[in-house]
């Protein structure tokens, strides 16, 4: 069906007033939860509104006051909004109607959405990070529920997934999604483009409570410096990153990049971009990237990141994901990427420790334990002594196992 | 659209009664007294049931062929009359030609205000609406949706709309409520004589069910086959000693819209995610356990539920006695899997479905007699453990609408729906929202089950579970599930918030353009007509 858009600028008409048109979003039969805005600026008249809803007479009234606060925030005080509406919610409306706005010319103002969600605590740089979920940054639907598919993780993403047209209009879309919706618990990620495209998605992303930012393609320390600076210029918030290695050379620099700065919490690999760089194709078993990605785990762990692998694209093979992902445990990654939620849970369940850490695990969760209720400052099992990182570990193996629901017994007993 | 001068009759303000549900509803449906209802299970009507004429079979040729030209003929010799009831069945589904050959050989014939009495009407049927503009057709008792619905929501026929279940069809045949005069059965294959079945030939629909009740009741029965077999046609689902006529067609339909090819399980996450959660709820609410039943539809939801709950079923060992469909591919695979006895189905959706239920004998047809309705000594529908079920809208009190989007328009008919609900375990599975529609209201927009038949609505933001089934939700705490399990009301506002609050009520005209039947025959709710141009607000 029919999707027209575009977040760029016509003029039209060349005598006087020459109106400036913004178009952004989308519309046709097979959209939902979206819509598309047409912003034409004129010289009088107010600000007027059209709009054709598919939910016009239960959220009319809602749908034109959302696009006059827009309007408003932003300055404009006459212009001619027609909206397409599929049953967006307020902040795509929003996101939608300032994107149309810019795009016709308009800057300066401040349009968020004033509902800001309670986004908790910044992560711990260790946390759990076994399944992150990709959420095309211009198909706002996609992330309304899925923080219910309890992913580790999810990434709004503004790189790949969104036509390059779209960039300015996906931008506004993530920031405030990232503003008002409840990712129940996943970690807030955001995958920015490349640089210095991605400089601009920073100013618009980092100030709205994001967790970690990915950064793509990267091939030098330097990137990162640059990243990082940028994100300091608009948040005190810790905001983590985890640069993605996609080139031959990122690889070959993958120790120097991982360790460029330090709020790096993970390091990840992009491999159709790699298999395509190395003039290979990717297949199921992955031997051709094999060294890419043991060299990865290699330079993670000596950079003391987690290693992150790539994703696997077939929604439609279980097996053959079930398979990935336990090789990809086996080869030292702690985690890997999802592009459906249904690859969530057998995600977790390949990343699961095994009983036998579970079991050395439990050993030394209790020998820690012991050691606390007696106020020794060393940890031993038997004679041996365990080492504070040790205990770490084992303390979030247990963590894990008591949050997948494997260790009911030991919480009890 | 322009306006018509004709439209449902206005009613006077003392034309209703607020019924036991609270719903106003009116006393006169198309000239006749309707009860309001009363609650459920308290209308028990006495009296005979309704009989055809009788007939002698030595009016009948002697060596069984009823054949005649065509339709036209077979009317006529019928005895077609203004202002009767024709009714027809929706076996066939978006592919039938059979309805509207039959209404256009009527016009031709120059009948005028007929009433059409559909199992259910599809987009297919949408021309009725040019014989209801020329007077042929008067109004539809029927399900109503698409083109048709609009029609009718809007006020444009000329007299109200007859909501009824599929089971409640039978019992409207079967107590006289709707005299049929002229049934016209579409027939996949039949033989002279008038024996017909759905399940062989090249338009092969698998079940005859719906046109069962017809059979037997109306006063004239058409049988009309594009697959006309030598006696003895079998198995007879539909038995010619019932029929009058029997009409030789080119095409009764379009086989690629009938069943389709291959059924394929939804994508959507989010239903995914329900269809889980109605699985992992039945197996923590002890209901899945050896010998037990469930019935679920082709809906997308349904159709992911039956994957899941077969992973479980293979968990723990377990088989169903009977399965109940809508049948599908995977309900097949289940029956040859051994993982139930029996698939008791009542429409046959895929073409895999359609070769089982001809080949497997544990792959039985059904229909709304044996599995719905209201006058018989008991039916299936209230044998069956769980049945998992669809709505447009659910309230805070359970009560669920399926007829109308929340905006007033009528939007889908009643199927088995109100019949399911007497199974041991009705569950809803929703959708929280749709566009930006929260599926959890205040009150629903047109009351089509009563919530106390409503067990558990389940939702990928939280299953809640009636208060009334408080057996339930103490076995849940035994098995101490890990299901999300929340008050409705708490459901409800996390949707609102999410969505950004409630919408608005609909603003309806107070003129009724159809009316809702409850199971029982009596009327459990009004649909109300739409505004021309449904405001945008402003």
């Amino acid at each position: 069906m029919t999707q027209e858009s575009a977040d760029t600028a016509t003029r039209r008409g060349t005598s006087g007033g020459s109106p400036l048109t913004g178009l952004a979003g989308r519309a046709g039969d097979d959209v939902r939860s979206d819509l598309r805005a047409t912003a034409r600026l004129t010289d009088s008249g107010g600000i007027r509104l059209t709009v054709r809803s598919r939910v016009g007479g239960l959220y009319g009234p809602a749908i034109e006051a959302e696009t006059r606060r827009v309007a408003e925030a932003l300055g404009v005080s006459n212009v001619e909004i027609e909206i397409d509406d599929a049953g967006a919610i307020d902040p795509v409306i929003g996101a939608r109607v300032e994107a149309a706005l810019r795009a016709a010319g308009v800057k300066g103002g401040d349009a968020r959405p004033a509902r800001r969600i309670d986004t908790g605590d910044p992560t711990d740089r260790d946390r759990l990070r076994r399944s992150r979920l990709y959420l095309p940054g211009d198909q706002p639907k996609l992330a309304l529920n899925a923080g219910l598919h309890r992913p580790d993780g999810v990434i709004l993403d503004l790189e790949d997934s969104v036509h390059p047209d779209h960039k300015a209009a996906a931008r506004l879309v993530v920031r405030n999604l990232l503003r008002t919706v409840d990712f129940m618990g996943a970690e807030r990620m955001v995958r920015i483009n490349p640089l210095p495209l991605g400089l601009e998605d920073l100013d618009a992303v980092a100030p709205e409570a994001v967790d970690v930012i990915l950064v793509p393609k990267v091939e030098d320390p330097e990137t990162l410096l640059l990243v990082d600076e940028r994100i300091r210029a608009n948040t005190d918030r810790p905001v983590w990153l985890m640069p993605i290695l996609e080139t031959a050379v990122g690889v070959e620099r993958a120790f120097e990049i991982a360790s460029a700065v330090d709020s790096i919490v993970a390091l990840t690999i992009g491999l159709e971009d790699y298999t395509a760089d190395l003039g290979v194709a990717k297949t199921v078993e992955g031997s051709e990237s094999l060294y890419a990605r043991m060299r990865l785990v290699n330079a993670a762990r000596a950079a003391a990141r987690q290693p992150i692998d790539s994703v696997f694209g077939d929604v439609a093979d279980e097996e053959g994901l079930r398979g990935w992902a336990v090789r990809s445990r086996s080869l030292g990654f702690d985690g890997m990427g999802c592009v459906h939620p249904r690859q969530i849970k057998p995600i977790h369940e390949a990343f699961a420790p095994s009983e036998a850490d579970l079991a050395r695990a439990r050993r030394i969760v209790s020998a820690f334990e012991e050691a606390e209720e007696r106020g020794l400052g060393v940890v031993s099992l038997g004679s041996k002594m365990i080492d504070p990182p040790v205990v770490r570990r084992a303390l979030r193996t247990v963590e894990i196992a008591r949050r997948t629901g494997r260790l009911e017994e030991v919480t009890d007993d | 659209m322009t306006d018509r001068s004709s439209g449902p009759p206005r009613l006077e303000a003392e034309a209703f009664h607020v019924n036991a549900a609270g719903r106003r509803v009116p006393m006169d449906v198309n000239g006749h007294v309707a009860l309001p209802f009363e609650g459920v299970g308290m209308h028990r009507p006495a009296g005979p049931k309704h009989g055809p004429p009788i007939r002698s079979c030595s009016g009948y040729p002697a060596n069984g062929d009823k054949r005649v030209p065509d339709l036209k003929t077979a009317l006529e010799r019928c005895g077609l009359r203004d202002g009767m009831t024709i009714s027809s069945h929706h076996h066939l589904r978006n592919g039938d030609r059979v309805a509207l050959k039959a209404l256009n050989a009527a016009a031709e014939l120059g009948a005028r205000d007929l009433m059409w009495f559909p199992s259910a009407s599809f987009p297919c049927h949408e021309p009725v609406i040019d014989l209801m503009e020329q007077g042929v057709v008067h109004h539809i008792e029927g399900s109503m949706n698409g083109p048709l619905g609009a029609y009718c929501s809007r006020g444009r026929m000329s007299g109200l709309g007859v909501l009824r279940s599929h089971g409640g069809r039978w019992q409207a045949i079967q107590d006289g409520e709707v005299p049929v005069d002229i049934a016209v059965i579409a027939a996949p294959s039949a033989d002279a004589f008038g024996n017909a079945n759905g399940s062989h030939g090249p338009s092969a629909c698998g079940s005859l069910g719906f046109a069962l009740a017809d059979s037997i009741y109306a006063d004239h029965v058409i049988v009309v086959t594009d697959n006309l077999v030598e006696f003895p046609c079998v198995p007879w689902q539909i038995q010619g000693n019932n029929v009058d006529f029997v009409v030789e067609v080119d095409s009764i339909g379009d086989p690629s819209k009938i069943v389709s090819g291959t059924t394929q399980i939804t994508r959507s996450p989010d239903r995914l995610l329900i269809a889980e959660y109605v699985a992992r709820f039945l197996r923590d609410a002890g209901i899945v356990r050896d010998g037990f039943s469930f019935q679920a539809g082709a809906g997308g939801i349904a159709l992911a539920f039956v994957g899941f709950i077969r992973e479980i079923m293979r968990e723990q060992g377990v088989k169903a006695r009977f399965v109940r469909g809508g049948s599908t591919s995977y309900l097949v695979e289940l029956l040859e899997e051994g993982l139930t006895d029996y698939i008791l189905d009542g429409q046959t959706f895929d073409l895999a479905a359609v070769e089982s239920i001809a080949t497997n004998p544990h792959h039985l047809p059904t229909s709304p007699f044996t599995s719905y309705n209201w006058h018989g000594k008991g039916n299936f529908a209230s044998m069956v453990d769980a049945v998992v079920l669809g709505a447009t809208e659910v309230d805070v009190a359970f009560n669920a609408n399926v007829v109308t989007h929340s905006d007033g328009m009528l939007l889908h008919g009643i199927g088995g729906w109100q019949n399911c609900l007497a199974a041991g375990c009705t569950i809803l599975a929703l959708p929280a929202f749709r566009d930006r529609i929260p599926v959890v209201v205040d009150e629903v927009t047109t009351l089509t089950g009563p919530g106390e038949l409503i067990d558990v609505v389940v939702t990928e933001r939280g299953i809640a579970v009636n208060p009334r089934r408080t057996d339930l939700l103490d076995v849940l705490q035994q098995n101490d599930t890990d299901l999300p399990i929340r008050p409705i009301e708490e459901i409800k506002a996390e949707i609102e918030q999410l969505v950004g609050g409630p919408p608005r009520k609909p603003e309806l005209i107070d003129q009724p353009v159809a009316v809702v039947k409850w199971v029982d025959g009596t009327v459990l709710d009004t649909v109300w007509q739409v505004p021309d141009a449904p405001g945008l607000g402003g």
